[in-house]
């Protein structure tokens, strides 16, 4: 969903060549955007069971799409549970991550001085692997709450700064110098003219940043917790359950598919002119 | 403003006066904006760009500076708006000195820069909003404007709606909005097709003439300027290759009277004479 809002600048600007066949046209085109790639899912899991079902593969290694959704069916209630504690970090952390990557972005933008500083270190800080650091935060800060917070905080507030760096700095210096004859103070321009100007930018460091959170999340759980569905991901592989494997690992796409959905909405109530401009 | 001249074509322009070193003198109605002895550069330590330029633009009059690209145009109005500070000279409104001070006279830059973030309405509002109205009190004050800045009907468009001449006039109206006697206009309709810019050319200078408004624009058009203005100061000079650009002239431009199109105007005795005279500095 969050895709088709990206991509669907080309269809507009075709339509705007021919405007006859415009609405037509780029019903056609979207309708062709959702039914390809479902048909192609779909193949594909036929492929699966179909190779599943003939033994091409063995059942013990491979379970089949519909024993996948059994499981994921039989142990629903175990994995909402999971699953509330795996979301409540990663919202957590996300928020706290965009807070603090909102923070670093604006004083950056600030004082060149600390542009300098830390741009080199904040990207250094992203070639740390997450599976290095989370046995030592779980080292640190014990089997609860806190070191997945922290793993996620230091995961998602990266694309944030990045995203809102690169925005503040996008603003034209013509806009700055017509705000300052209008007598604007620098606090008014940061929310007059580089709030919005940032904001698309901010929405799709966001977007990258949601899918770090639950992915964050599962790695921190894994090495140590009470639940989440990290933990059942470690608990069902110890006991060779791969069905099971296959369902949790849905969820946590349909998570971060559903979590990237929010962050498209709230772009969408955030930056109403977008709108007006694909039209 | 002056009446406008009588009408008689083959009288042609007046001559030529010579740039006055203060430019109080060249204006027959009390300046509102003076430039005296500007000297600048792009950027502090730079090379000089423009040298001991005098100008003046009385209450009501418009005035252009014409100049090829690169001779110094906006370096001018960067200087007089207060948003630099000259190496010398002096910029006064209405006698007061405003040198360096930003935010004391309207300017409206090259581009529309309207925000895209915010609705017409609100673009046009920001000069009132940053000045510490409520937005429901700018809006007051600007939606009756509307209609006089032909934009009725757009308040509730965002700005990727409207065309270039729209945006153009919801430039105007919010550097109208600024609230200030005088407005700066850098290359005003240089983004406009032709059409469209003779219509917002006399749309901007009857609007002008009827608020009051001290107008000086920057246009490397000879024609823009000669059709717009009742005095053409000519820059040149060549900054690029170390030469500062000066004011080599200040043409006057006999007015046609009142009901003459400016497409009638500009096969003028007046017109051409004007235009031989500006082109003949520039070359």
């Amino acid at each position: 969903m969050a895709q088709g809002y990206d991509s669907d600048q080309p269809a507009i600007k075709a339509s705007r060549r021919a405007p006859a066949s415009s609405a037509r046209h780029v019903r056609r085109r979207g309708l062709r955007r959702a039914v390809v790639p479902a048909a192609t899912v779909a193949g594909l899991l036929a492929l699966w069971q179909l190779a599943v079902v003939a033994g091409l593969i063995p059942n013990f290694l491979l379970p089949s799409p519909a024993q996948v959704v059994s499981a994921l069916v039989a142990d629903a209630p175990l994995l909402t549970s999971h699953a509330a504690t795996t979301l409540a970090e990663a919202a957590l952390g996300l928020l706290i991550g965009c807070a603090v990557g909102f923070a670093f972005a604006v004083l950056m933008d600030r004082f060149e001085m600390l542009y300098l500083a830390f741009s080199p270190l904040i990207t250094v800080s992203q070639t740390i692997p997450t599976v290095a650091v989370a046995p030592l935060l779980v080292l640190w800060f014990g089997y609860g709450l806190m070191p997945k917070v922290v793993l996620i905080v230091i995961t998602t507030f990266f694309p944030v700064t990045v995203s809102l760096v690169a925005g503040f700095r996008s603003v034209d210096p013509d806009m700055v110098d017509l705000m300052r004859t209008m007598n604007a103070t620098s606090a008014q321009v940061f929310w007059q003219v580089k709030i919005p100007a940032a904001a698309e930018q901010f929405f799709s460091g966001l977007r990258i940043s949601a899918t770090y959170a639950i992915v964050g999340a599962v790695i921190a759980e894994w090495l140590g917790g009470f639940s989440g569905l990290g933990v059942y991901m470690t608990r069902v592989r110890k006991s060779f359950s791969y069905d099971k494997m296959f369902a949790v690992i849905m969820l946590i796409s349909a998570l971060s598919l559903a979590l990237m959905g929010v962050v498209g909405v709230l772009q969408r109530i955030c930056m109403p002119w977008k709108r007006a401009e694909r039209n | 403003m002056r009446a406008p001249a009588d009408g008689d074509g083959k009288r042609g322009a007046a001559g030529r006066v010579p740039a006055a070193p203060a430019g109080a003198a060249s204006s027959d109605v009390a300046p509102a904006l003076e430039a005296e002895a500007l000297t600048l550069s792009w950027n502090a330590g730079d090379s000089v760009v423009v040298e001991d330029v005098s100008l003046s633009v009385g209450a009501g009059e418009v005035v252009c500076l014409v100049g090829r690209s690169g001779c110094g145009k906006t370096t001018i109005m960067h200087a007089l708006s207060g948003l630099s500070r000259p190496l010398s000279g002096r910029v006064l409104l209405h006698g007061h000195d405003v040198t360096g001070t930003p935010g004391r006279v309207s300017y409206m830059l090259q581009k529309d820069l309207l925000l895209p973030s915010k609705r017409i309405l609100d673009n046009v509002s920001l000069p009132l909003v940053l000045g510490g109205l409520s937005r429901e009190q700018a809006h007051e004050r600007a939606r009756p404007l509307f209609e006089r800045f032909g934009l009725k009907g757009t308040e509730r468009s965002w700005p990727s709606e409207l065309s270039g001449g729209m945006r153009q006039r919801a430039a105007f109206l919010r550097t109208y909005l600024m609230g200030n006697d005088v407005m700066l206009l850098d290359e005003p309709f240089s983004a406009l097709d032709a059409l469209t810019r003779s219509d917002m050319r006399s749309w901007y200078c009857d609007m002008a003439h009827e608020l009051g408004i001290a107008t000086l624009a920057i246009t490397h058009d000879v024609d823009e300027a000669v059709t717009m203005a009742r005095r053409v100061y000519v820059l040149a000079g060549n900054p690029a290759s170390g030469v500062p650009s000066r004011v080599e002239a200040e043409v006057r431009v006999e007015r046609p009277p009142a009901g003459v199109s400016a497409a009638d105007f500009a096969l003028t005795e007046g017109f051409l004479t004007a235009k031989r005279e500006v082109l003949s500095f520039l070359r």
